[in-house]
């Protein structure tokens, strides 16, 4: 996984609220066997909408989400975050986040900045006043800045910390990778392998 | 290892895989081996891809296909598409990273629960983990054996190792002698039916006392297999000479110097009589008697001699609106005798009772009798191995002959990924693990039951255990 320390990007702004991750991603997506590719099935059900904001021409290459409150509801499914990694979203903005999806996010490198309703609004008018401003989010600082708007958002702490080094779980398990090692030379030497035995046996 | 007391069998083999312990935080546990299948893995090995990371030890993973194969024709093309991406995909992933596949077509080819424990790969005091529910399957030999996640996987690949809260310890307690007529399925069926399917929701259960020394390894297997559908994360049974027998001369069982230490070490794997189990259930094996479900999960079942229950018997709202449900797709009447249901399919295999000792039994009940016209019966072995098995022992012509369907190694009619599958409104009576609404196809209907009882009924076209016939 990638440090997230600061990002600058284009963002756009998704009005509505209670996005699930039945609209993220439909259930028919979940019979792939990659994990990546999935952001052809991003808001699915929208998609063919021509006024639909993603569709726009001004909001093309944009790497920040402005959402309404409650995004990421509904099912668990981990594809919901890979889906929006995969079309290039880097950050998401929202007032409330689903609990399971933000979870879902942090171990999968996609920063969930929670704020108040009022900064959503701010940005929402600011973004589709000058669909080329550009927004940055600062981690280390937590701050979103925008053509002179600047707001703090709230991100638990240890996802901070996860996202700052850049560690999924696998990360950190592998940070212990002199124990492990020292575990391994422990090993009694009767333990199976799954190597083939030789006919010698 | 040093000498320990208090300590129950599960918390043994925790102890015994601890890497890294800290305050606060979950134990990291070392998985010695690492089963992989078709289904769970495409998604973690493409995790590992993104992350450019390698298979820590493709030395402890084994692969092999056995949820979408089907059981004929396995040298043509897989038909179903989806199907055929996923065995593609493990194919592809088992080259690019090293991994041991056994594929369609290879003599060690099976379902993953069974191809282990044949191997030799499953040993007493072992962490075992795969992508499905019935790793709990290994637990027969003292292993603590369990399903993850997708992204469990992925972690197990990366690290061979998996960050883990404890779980609780159940002991389940078998006196007595099990009757003749009643198996190590008819046991747990009814076990699951007393503690019901939230029973074991967040233990490790360790199945122990007299009736359970006294079952073979397979019906060990059979028991610790429908662990999961108790609710639990696990199911152990102390290992025994019973358990060393089993696993001595297989082809990865340590062999010299290495068979006496590992025997040595396997001893000590048992419950402190000092220890103490957050939760015990105690069992009259005595009581126990051919089983079988009528309703759509594995705790919804009674003894053979039973009626199928009334709505009105429940002791509670939910357990009645339970029953009524149940009822209704299985499309039964309260009152029926379980005897007088009339059965389409009759399904032996899968990782539950497609080992050889099931089909021994079988065709010792299949011997000079025939499949009721009105019955389809399929048996379908665990692994290519017990196919050949049966093979050399003459079974494969008892089937046939008593007009059964003989298939090639996979979970076939177990689970709907497969061309096996039955028809809407079909009933079938089956030796597998899961009865739920569609399991075995949309519409479909099952009846979980022994091997003995599934051979009875296919030759009676009803449900019937070995002495009705």
């Amino acid at each position: 996984m990638e440090k997230f320390l600061i990002h600058t990007g284009t963002a756009a702004p998704l009005r509505r609220s209670n996005v699930d991750t039945d609209q993220i991603i439909p259930a028919e997506y979940l019979k792939r066997v990659t994990r990546t590719g999935f952001e052809d099935g991003l808001f699915k059900g929208w998609r063919n909408d021509p006024d639909f904001v993603l569709n726009r021409p001004e909001y093309q290459g944009v790497s920040v989400l402005v959402a309404g409150p409650d995004f990421g509801t509904g099912s668990s499914r981990e594809h919901a975050v890979w889906a929006l990694n995969d079309f290039g979203f880097k950050v998401v903005i929202s007032s409330r986040f689903a609990d399971i999806f933000r979870g879902n996010s942090g171990k999968a490198g996609l920063l969930t900045a929670a704020v108040d309703q009022s900064v959503v609004e701010e940005l929402w008018a600011i973004i589709e006043a000058d669909p080329a401003a550009a927004v940055t989010i600062d981690l280390q600082a937590q701050t979103i800045t925008c053509v002179g708007m600047n707001a703090s958002f709230d991100v638990d702490p240890y996802v901070r910390w996860r996202l700052l080094e850049g560690l999924d779980d696998i990360g950190i398990t592998l940070r212990y990778a002199y124990e492990v090692a020292a575990y391994e030379s422990a090993r009694p030497s009767f333990k199976p392998t799954s190597a083939e035995p030789t006919a010698a046996r | 290892m040093a000498a320990r007391s208090g300590h129950t069998l599960a918390e043994k083999v925790w102890e015994d895989h601890v890497v890294r312990r800290f305050e606060g935080e979950p134990d990291l546990l070392y998985i010695d081996m690492h089963l992989v299948h078709e289904v769970t893995s495409p998604q973690a090995f493409d995790g590992l891809r993104a992350a450019g990371r390698p298979v820590r030890r493709p030395d402890l993973t084994l692969a092999t296909e056995d949820h979408n194969v089907p059981t004929i024709d396995i040298n043509q093309p897989i038909a179903d598409p989806v199907s055929r991406a996923q065995i593609d995909a493990l194919r592809s992933n088992a080259e690019e990273f090293g991994v041991l596949l056994y594929p369609l077509g290879s003599v060690e080819q099976g379902i993953v629960h069974v191809v282990g424990p044949q191997l030799g790969i499953t040993q007493p005091g072992m962490t075992i983990v795969c992508g499905d529910s019935h790793t709990s399957t290994h637990g027969a030999f003292g292993a603590l054996a369990f399903g993850i996640g997708t992204s469990e996987v992925e972690h197990v690949l990366a690290t061979q190792t998996l960050p883990l809260k404890p779980f609780k310890t159940m002991a389940i307690t078998v006196d007595g002698v099990l009757p003749v007529g009643a198996s190590a399925k008819d046991l747990i069926l009814a076990i699951i039916a007393q503690i019901g399917t939230g029973g074991g929701q967040g233990h490790v259960i360790e199945y122990r006392g007299e009736a359970i020394r006294a079952l073979s390894m397979e019906g060990r297997m059979t028991l610790c297999n429908m662990s999961i559908e108790a609710g639990a994360r696990a199911g152990m049974i102390a290992p025994d000479d019973t358990t060393f027998e089993y696993v001595r001369g297989r082809p990865h069982a340590p062999a010299g110097a290495d068979w006496d230490a590992a025997v040595a070490y396997w001893r000590t794997l048992v419950t402190d009589d000092d220890a103490r189990f957050d939760t015990e259930v105690f069992i009259d094996a005595t009581a126990v008697a051919p089983f079988v479900t009528w309703g759509t999960n594995p705790g919804q079942g009674l003894p053979l001699s039973a009626v199928v229950p009334s709505p009105d018997d429940a002791a509670d709202d939910t357990a009645r609106i339970g029953i009524e449900q149940a009822l209704e797709y299985m499309d039964l009447v309260p009152g029926t005798p379980l005897r007088d249901i009339a059965i389409d399919t009759v399904f032996v295999g899968s990782c539950t009772n497609g080992r050889i000792e099931d089909l021994r039994a079988v065709a010792q009940i299949l011997q000079g009798r025939h499949v009721a016209d009105s019955v389809r019966m399929l048996i379908v072995p665990g692994s290519a191995r017990v196919r050949l098995e049966a093979h050399a022992e003459g079974l494969d012509e008892i089937f046939t002959t008593a007009g059964a369907e003989w298939r090639e190694a996979g979970c076939s009619m177990c689970l709907g990924m497969n061309p096996d599958k039955i028809a809407p409104g079909e009933r079938s009576a089956s030796t597998s693990n899961r009865n739920f609404e569609g399991r075995q196809g949309p519409g479909g209907r099952t009846h979980l039951v022994s091997p003995e009882v599934a051979a009875a009924t296919a030759v009676l076209g009803h449900l019937a255990a070995p002495a009705d016939l």
